[in-house]
């Protein structure tokens, strides 16, 4: 291959990747928008709700709990290296509420929900339950996207701020019964360390990466292609984009809360 | 009254309508036959505006489809998918007064679930469908329940996209009555696309045949077993030999 074509391949895909980008930018303002534009859907707002927030609690609730376990056992072994076991309840607090609280729960929710939502809306598109919807009068931004992409915004801070509350309560549980810390001690440390800053940040991520899995759900399963092909590109591309898209905002709102 | 104006779309290189011209005259029903892959669909979906036509004009009563009030536009189609494309999250009645539970048709909730139960009696159905998911109908039932969305807000224009396509005999029969029935007592324009021959004969006034992207004869029900036309003789025949190719 000469370089020049070469040259224009890596043209074309970076052109490429740069009209998906927009494409995304694009979709993702419209659902917004939709969200403060009537009419509103209160009943697909509530099922949404439902269905990303509450239902995503037992899969948060056991991740948090097992992280802030092993969290505790790594930081105590970690420590011991250099005298240091002491400073588990603020290394397991703060690397729960600023970095695995937020991101493992984001993880979550693009693995239960974005595929689900993908999936869903794929189906809808493949089955001309979509068309149907926009025959009857009904905006399908307004009926599907809007609705899940508001819930997600809700439910998803909760949703962490729960997981690390279970998180900590798990390393909290590791260290009193099995690396022998004491109950009070081990909470007056974990209170006494963390800053208003470190649960703000949390709750944000929280909010940009329900707002990301809700959106890669939607986007991919209203440009799904067709047949069962069409639906499992779509929930598989959804899930990839929504994680990245988690880690990368996740690198970002770091930098923005705590490189400043 | 429904016209097409040398409407054309392509699908990258396919290119499925080349100029299609159609009238539809107010209350009467035209029913578009064609093979599989001639853009029937298309042609129909470009009038709801659920596809965009690369050229070419779309009236409806004289006025241009694209422009205007989209949901008041809207408001005057029913349409019967080939799948029925029933919402599987709601109960069957919700899925038939889908239009008169939102929007501008709105009523309270008890006078559209007795719509629904009425359109679904009318379409043949027991009341006790009402609270079923469409998952729990057969293909038929569906196809009915799909029936009675389309005419619950009673539109002027009906649609109907393969209305018997994967049925049985008898119950192709009975779908292919119901919507005879249905149009004439609501005085609707009905546009139907099959090729299913026995549905062309129960539900036509006009018959338009489609292929090559272009209407190729229309004319009266009556006069399509004489029309003369080679493409149409083909495929009433149903014979591989003809100017349609067998393999396409």
């Amino acid at each position: 291959m000469n370089p020049l074509s070469l040259l224009g391949e890596l043209g074309r895909a970076i052109l490429t990747m740069f009209a998906a980008f927009g494409r995304v930018a694009l979709f993702a303002l419209d659902a917004v928008s939709h969200i403060f534009r009537p009419p509103f859907y209160p009943r697909e707002f509530g099922i949404a709700l439902l269905n990303i927030g509450w239902l995503s609690l037992p899969v948060v609730g056991l991740t948090a709990i097992f992280t802030g376990g092993a969290l505790a056992l790594q930081i105590y072994a970690g420590g011991a290296r250099f005298n240091a076991e002491a400073v588990v309840p603020q290394i397991v607090a703060i690397g729960m509420v600023r970095e695995l609280g937020p991101v493992l729960v984001g993880l979550m929710i693009a693995a239960r929900v974005t595929s689900s939502i993908a999936a869903e809306i794929a189906t809808m598109k493949v089955t001309e339950q979509i068309d149907a919807l926009v025959t009857l009068s009904t905006h399908p931004m307004k009926y599907l996207t809007a609705p899940r992409v508001l819930a997600a915004l809700i439910t998803v801070p909760l949703l962490v701020a729960v997981g690390d509350i279970i998180g900590i309560a798990g390393g909290y549980t590791v260290a009193t019964q099995n690396l022998g810390f004491n109950p009070a001690a081990y909470l007056k440390n974990t209170v006494d360390f963390l800053e208003l800053r470190d649960i703000v940040s949390s709750l944000v991520k929280g909010a940009a990466f329900g707002v990301i899995a809700a959106i890669m759900g939607c986007y991919y399963g209203m440009s799904s292609g067709r047949g069962a092909q069409g639906v499992g590109r779509a929930t598989k591309g959804s899930v990839e984009a929504a994680a990245v898209l988690i880690l990368a905002a996740n690198f970002v709102l770091t930098g923005v809360f705590f490189s400043l | 009254m429904i016209r097409m104006e040398n409407v054309t779309k392509a699908f990258d290189d396919n290119h499925v309508l080349q100029g299609m011209n159609l009238e539809i005259p107010k209350g009467t029903s035209m029913v578009i036959i064609g093979g599989s892959g001639t853009g029937k669909s298309v042609a129909l979906k470009c009038i709801l505006g659920l596809i965009k036509p690369d050229s070419g004009m779309i009236y409806v009563d004289g006025k241009d489809a694209t422009k205007g009030d989209r949901d008041a536009f809207l408001a005057r189609f029913g349409m019967l998918f080939q799948g029925a494309a029933l919402f599987d999250s709601l109960p069957v009645w919700q899925n038939v007064a889908f239009r008169l539970l939102r929007g501008s048709l709105k009523r309270p909730t008890d006078e559209a679930r007795e719509i629904a139960i009425e359109k679904l009696r009318r379409v043949g159905l027991k009341a006790n469908v009402a609270d079923r998911l469409p998952a729990e109908l057969s293909g038929g039932m569906q196809k009915r329940v799909g029936l009675a969305r389309a005419i619950a807000a009673e539109p002027e224009i009906i649609f109907f996209d393969e209305p018997t396509t994967g049925l049985d005999p008898i119950m192709s029969g009975v779908i292919n009555d119901l919507i005879r029935e249905i149009v004439t007592e609501m005085g609707a324009t009905a546009m139907t696309i099959t090729h299913d021959m026995s549905s062309v004969r129960a539900i036509a006034d006009n018959v338009a045949m489609l292929h090559g992207g272009v209407i190729q004869w229309t004319g009266p029900v009556g006069q399509m077993d004489a029309s003369g036309d080679p493409y149409v003789e083909q495929f009433i025949s149903g014979s591989a030999e003809g100017p349609i190719e067998a393999v396409r």
